[in-house]
């Protein structure tokens, strides 16, 4: 017996099928709605210009493919120009207008804590790009962090000295809030691991010259090692002079400045210097057994691709956040905010840019040491140190 | 320790050449027109901002400067011929309210033209540190200082020997009576704008190899070089010179020997002292108004 059908009944049936397998689509699960306040402008623009540039990448390239679990995803971007109140300001309207399910953003500490009350008050999942640890320490119910802490780069920093039989350091840090907690964290971990801090300067985020404060240093009887805690070009000037007056110490960096921007901006002088960074910025380094490996290399391949821009770790922590946020909802089935903040918590062993993330109720950040690398600078690159 | 002192003095004259320029640059304009002119420090970013991306664009230092410096005189004119004469009669406040307008502008435009990225400019002749009895600086750092003394002099001659320099400052001491003797106060202040902006543009394009430069780098050049202006006392050349060396050297040796903490609130406090005990300024004459 023959079946045959007309091409018209074909194509009926083509559609009637398509149409089944697209109604979870149509009928449109609500879109999970991102907002997002960023430093795009202003002091902290090299933060969150790249922060929003990975935002529209991820989000385009989910949505191009089809959202997730058939939930397109929207996101509101404002640009708090790294001022506090604006940011306040931005994620109240976030939050009030936009009417948006979970925030990824604040591209510094001091954005992040303006808008910290007000996500625990509306009970919004609020997952921050910014470095302290004071974000996430007291662990408050709605707030996670991607980024490594400054704690664990002063300890990195630390565990490093210590293999080099090191216990002698000089500070010199910035006055600005990522600076100054860095300073602090230092200041309260270095005990821990035998090092006596044997001087502690500090400059203004505009100065143009610290030979002042690194003649001190200089003067200062038994310095091993000096670390910077800064970014912008406060620690490309810091690193400048300290060749320039033939300091002899190794030089400590903080992930602040670990990007390629600082190796262009402080030259020769930048050759020796030691940071701890995340992965991302020795994609290509990495052995092939890393678990990251994949994911940075992919990230940095998509991002260079689209901005014709060097990546740096900032973009990769929106990236963190974002993908937080949608695996999340993966496992949520709901953009309700409660069960999206549970699932968030609930994460384990999801690989980000930043590194192995294993959530849980008494850690919203969920990363150890190994998710920084140890660089130093050579021959006007990176390399690992092992 | 003596070395160490000298390290400090090394910084705090470099800084303070900086600070100086731009104090000259206050101190032209407010000659001509009683107007504090806050767009100053925005010249000093223009300067080295142009200065940094020609460079990159692969043109010669030799070139790159002279034309940065143009590039912010010419815009200082334009900013003058814009805003300050179409302002007209408006009284001392509006003009000075304008001019902080017009930072914010230039700001803005600067971020949109060449971005919010950090730049770096070359320095003039390497950066192999020179070493003198215990002290490092840099070659730019001696660049800095030669520049100053030089701008000094041609100052000194074009306001002592130039009739435009003798009607900027006959327009200073009496605008009324200047322009009764014929002399143009408009050009004076249109020749003011350009020459505080080149002023500006050059402390840019000097001080940019060795602190980079980037949109907002005016910013507090630009507050720096007015405490110095106050300092000195507003209006008088050899004032503004003076109170640039004398605040740069405060800060320098305030960071070395006291603390580095405090470094920035020197120029602030230095701008309250000298407003509460010494209106105007260290070498400021008082003038007392007749009623």
């Amino acid at each position: 017996m023959r079946i045959s059908l007309c091409p018209r009944a074909l194509r009926n049936a083509a559609l009637a099928g398509a149409a089944l397998l697209a109604l979870p689509v149509f009928a449109a699960d609500e879109p999970l709605r991102i907002g997002a306040f960023l430093s795009v402008t202003g002091p902290a623009a090299f933060l969150g210009d790249p922060e929003q540039k990975t935002l529209e990448m991820a989000v385009d390239r989910i949505n191009a493919s089809g959202g997730v679990a058939g939930r397109k995803l929207v996101l509101v971007v404002y640009d708090d120009a790294g001022d506090a109140e604006k940011a306040r300001t931005f994620a109240k309207r976030l939050l009030e207008q936009d009417k948006v399910d979970v925030i990824v953003g604040g591209s510094t500490t001091g954005t992040t804590m303006a808008a910290i009350p007000l996500a625990e008050q509306s009970g919004t999942p609020f997952v921050s790009l910014a470095g302290a640890v004071g974000i996430v320490e007291p662990v408050k119910k709605w707030v996670f962090k991607t980024p490594h802490t400054d704690r664990m780069a002063c300890e990195k920093i630390f565990a490093d000295m210590q293999s080099r039989k090191m216990t002698k350091l000089a500070l010199i840090s910035g006055t600005g809030g990522f600076d100054k907690s860095m300073r602090g964290e230092c200041l309260k971990v270095a005990p821990k691991y035998a090092i006596e801090v044997v001087a502690d300067e500090s400059y203004g985020a505009a100065d143009t010259d610290m030979t002042a404060q690194l003649t001190k240093i200089k003067a200062a009887t038994g310095v091993q090692a000096v670390l910077n805690a800064g970014f912008g070009q406060g620690p490309a000037i810091v690193t400048k002079n300290y060749r320039q007056l033939g300091l002899t110490p190794v030089l400590y960096q903080s992930h602040g400045v670990a990007s390629k921007e600082f190796i262009r901006l402080a030259g020769d002088a930048a050759e020796g210097v030691r940071l701890p960074a995340a992965a991302l910025l020795v994609a290509e380094l990495l052995g092939d057994g890393d678990a990251q490996k994949p994911v940075v290399v992919a990230y940095k391949r998509d991002y260079e691709a689209r901005y014709k821009a060097d990546v740096s770790a900032f973009g990769g922590h929106a990236y963190d956040g974002l993908m937080l946020a949608v695996d999340a909802l993966k496992r949520a089935g709901s953009t309700d905010r409660a069960k999206l903040r549970d699932a968030i918590e609930a994460t384990r062993g999801y690989v980000g840019t930043g590194g192995v993330v294993n959530m849980s109720a008494a850690d919203h950040l969920g990363l150890d040491l190994t998710a920084f690398q140890m660089l130093e600078v050579r021959k006007g690159n990176w390399v690992v140190v092992r | 320790m003596g070395a160490q002192a000298l390290q400090f003095v090394a910084a705090g004259l470099t800084a303070g050449s900086i600070y100086a320029l731009v104090a000259l640059g206050f101190s032209i304009v407010f000659n001509a027109s009683k107007v504090i002119n806050f767009a100053q420090g925005e010249f000093v970013m223009i300067g080295g901002m142009a200065a940094a991306s020609l460079s990159a664009a692969g043109a010669p230092l030799a070139v790159a400067l002279p034309l940065a410096i143009v590039v912010a005189a010419a815009i200082g004119l334009l900013l003058e011929k814009l805003t300050i004469e179409r302002a007209g009669r408006a009284d001392v406040t509006t003009l000075i309210i304008i001019t902080i307008g017009a930072s914010i502008f230039l700001r803005g435009i600067a971020q949109l033209v060449w971005g919010k990225g950090i730049r770096s400019l070359p320095p003039l002749t390497g950066d192999r540190p020179i070493e003198l009895g215990g002290v490092t600086i840099l070659p730019q750092s001696l660049w800095v200082l030669g520049a100053t003394l030089v701008i000094v002099a041609a100052l000194s001659w074009f306001f002592g020997r130039t009739r435009l320099g003798h009607a900027m400052l006959a327009t200073s001491h009496n605008r009324l009576a200047a322009q009764l003797v014929g002399i143009d106060v408009r050009l004076v202040l249109f020749a003011s704008f350009g020459l505080a902006a080149a002023l500006g543009a050059i402390a840019g394009v000097l001080i940019a190899p060795i602190a980079f430069t980037s949109y907002d780098a005016g910013v507090m050049l630009g507050l720096k070089g007015f405490a110095a202006a106050i300092l000195g006392g507003l209006g008088n050349f050899h004032a503004a010179i003076v109170g640039g060396l004398v605040l740069g050297l405060l800060e320098s040796l305030g960071a070395g020997f006291v603390s580095s903490a405090y470094k920035d609130a020197i120029s602030f406090v230095v701008i309250l002292a000298v407003l509460f005990v010494r209106p105007d300024g260290l070498l400021g004459v008082l003038r007392s108004e007749r009623v």
